[in-house]
């Protein structure tokens, strides 16, 4: 398979894809608020476009803020618990919990503490509860993943705790670090736009609240357009974390 | 003058025990080969040495500070975000030597195992005996008393492994350390050591002590000497019949 095939390849599928699509809504007057033909949905977009840019700025700085507090709070609590064992036990039951529950059925609690005049503070705190895991879980995980035989050899040299820590352990954690950024980048995508649902409407102006919006006047292709920002948001994060993976791998290991 | 011994150590593990009774004496700047079949405590033994494990029994006697001991493991166990230099200077750091100065260290001993150059690599970069040679300049860098190898060559070649074994003589010559190293090779044993202990199968006793004659680091076709081939005799069958215990 030559590169120009396999760079070709997905996109020629798109094409061909929306156009079945397009050919059918014309050639079976399929009704424009149940499915719209894909050019319709085009033109949504661009008459739009400034006002979905808005909506799309809202949701990402809001998955951003949580993915930064996320960021701190999972790899401070896992520092916290890689120190204390009886921190660890303590915790573990808690984060299980937590981890297990469905977002969305904790979301309206969370928008009643929020309070109707800081509808955000919701969205972020939910997305940060989403993206949360992937990182503790990691660094937890990285600050244990140093090679034991590197462990022995600091202990053979005296090191003190604080310089296995900052010599050896943190340093082992950095792809474990990286990998649970990426992942929680999309999570916290998806805990936004989930919160944004539960908060319905009022403040809260992002793309989900574009699409409920648009879903009570019927208007199926502002609901596609809305879709398809919220899927160029998800990916462009995604490549965005993907990329600074690969950057920090290669500084890692040094090739 | 003694630098370590073990005096009627014993170890158990959850399973059972693992080596002992064991005696064992070191003077310094000898070099001991621990040979024995698989399981029999040898590695346990040399973590006794090395102070990363306690005796469940029995006395541990060591006549070596703080960095005074180096440890090289069956694998390079290098850091791979550090760059050969910076984890050959590893130890310093760790004793809090200067940058400036541990750096001119670690330059010095890379260039001592024939790696000058290559300082700047990171581990990836390097190749198996490459990387070896790293873990070596790292025990030696801080000029121990004591070095201890945990079946330093057996993921290696044989031609890389009698390049290594070579290697490690000569700098034995210049700072005379005791070595004390763990193999499963019998003829590796006997070319790079001046006593062989053979151990039993586990839970590991002596088995046999012996003496190799000739001058260390080995002349040329050491290997094809009687004298060689009657001591690589009498360790193989003082290992079969500590197999046969």
């Amino acid at each position: 398979m030559s590169r120009f095939a396999a760079l070709l390849a997905p996109w020629a599928l798109i094409a061909l894809l929306l156009g079945g699509w397009e050919l059918a809504c014309r050639a079976l007057h399929v009704p424009s608020y149940f499915l719209p033909p894909p050019s319709a949905i085009a033109v949504t977009l661009i008459e739009d476009w400034r006002s979905l840019l808005q909506a799309a700025a809202y949701t990402l700085s809001n998955a951003v803020a949580a993915l930064v507090l996320a960021s701190l709070l999972g790899q401070g609590l896992a520092l916290a618990v890689t120190m204390s064992r009886i921190l660890e036990r303590a915790i573990q039951p808690i984060t299980v919990v937590l981890q297990v529950t469905p977002v969305i059925a904790i979301a309206p609690l969370v928008n009643i503490w929020a309070g109707t005049d800081h509808p955000e503070r919701a969205l972020v705190a939910l997305a940060t509860i989403v993206a949360f895991f992937p990182i503790y879980s990691g660094a937890v995980t990285g600050l244990r993943s140093a090679d034991p035989d590197l462990v022995r050899l600091f202990e053979l040299y005296g090191a003190r705790r604080n310089q296995t820590l900052a010599r050896l352990r943190l340093p082992s954690a950095v792809p474990f670090l990286l990998e649970g950024h990426k992942v929680a980048a999309g999570l916290a995508i998806v805990g936004t736009v989930v919160a944004e649902f539960v908060a319905g409407s009022g403040k809260v102006q992002g793309l989900a609240w574009r699409i409920l919006d648009a879903s009570f006047k019927l208007q199926a292709a502002k609901m596609f357009a809305a879709l398809v920002m919220l899927g160029i948001l998800g990916v462009a994060l995604y490549a965005l974390l993907q990329a600074v993976e690969r950057a920090g791998l290669k500084w890692w290991r040094g090739r | 003058m003694t630098v370590a011994s073990l005096q009627n150590v014993e170890v158990d593990y959850a399973r059972g025990r693992a080596l002992g009774p064991v005696s064992l004496g070191l003077a310094a700047g000898e070099t001991v080969a621990l040979v024995g079949p698989s399981g029999c405590g040898k590695s346990t033994a040399l973590r006794l040495l090395a102070g990363l494990e306690a005796p469940s029994r029995g006395e541990v006697v060591r006549a070596t500070g703080r960095g005074e001991t180096a440890v090289v493991f069956q694998a390079p166990t290098l850091a791979p975000w550090l760059s050969a230099r910076a984890n050959v200077a590893l130890p310093l750091a760790l004793a809090g030597v200067g940058k400036a100065e541990a750096e001119r260290r670690a330059d010095a001993a890379l260039a001592r195992v024939g790696l000058a150059g290559a300082e700047a690599a990171r581990p990836a970069q390097l190749s198996g005996g490459m990387a070896m040679r790293v873990s070596l300049a790292r025990a030696l860098v801080t000029e121990p008393k004591l070095l201890l190898l945990d079946e330093p060559f057996a993921a290696l070649d044989e031609i890389t492994r009698r390049a290594l074994a070579d290697d490690v003589l000569a700098l034995w010559v210049a700072s005379r350390p005791a070595i004390v190293f763990v193999t499963h090779n019998v003829e590796e044993a006997v070319y790079m050591a001046s006593r062989v202990v053979v151990m039993t199968r586990g839970p590991g006793r002596i088995a046999g002590d012996f003496a190799v004659a000739g001058p260390l680091p080995r002349p040329p076709h050491f290997r094809t000497t009687a004298e060689f081939r009657a001591t690589v005799e009498a360790v193989s069958e003082a290992l079969g019949q500590g197999m046969a215990a």
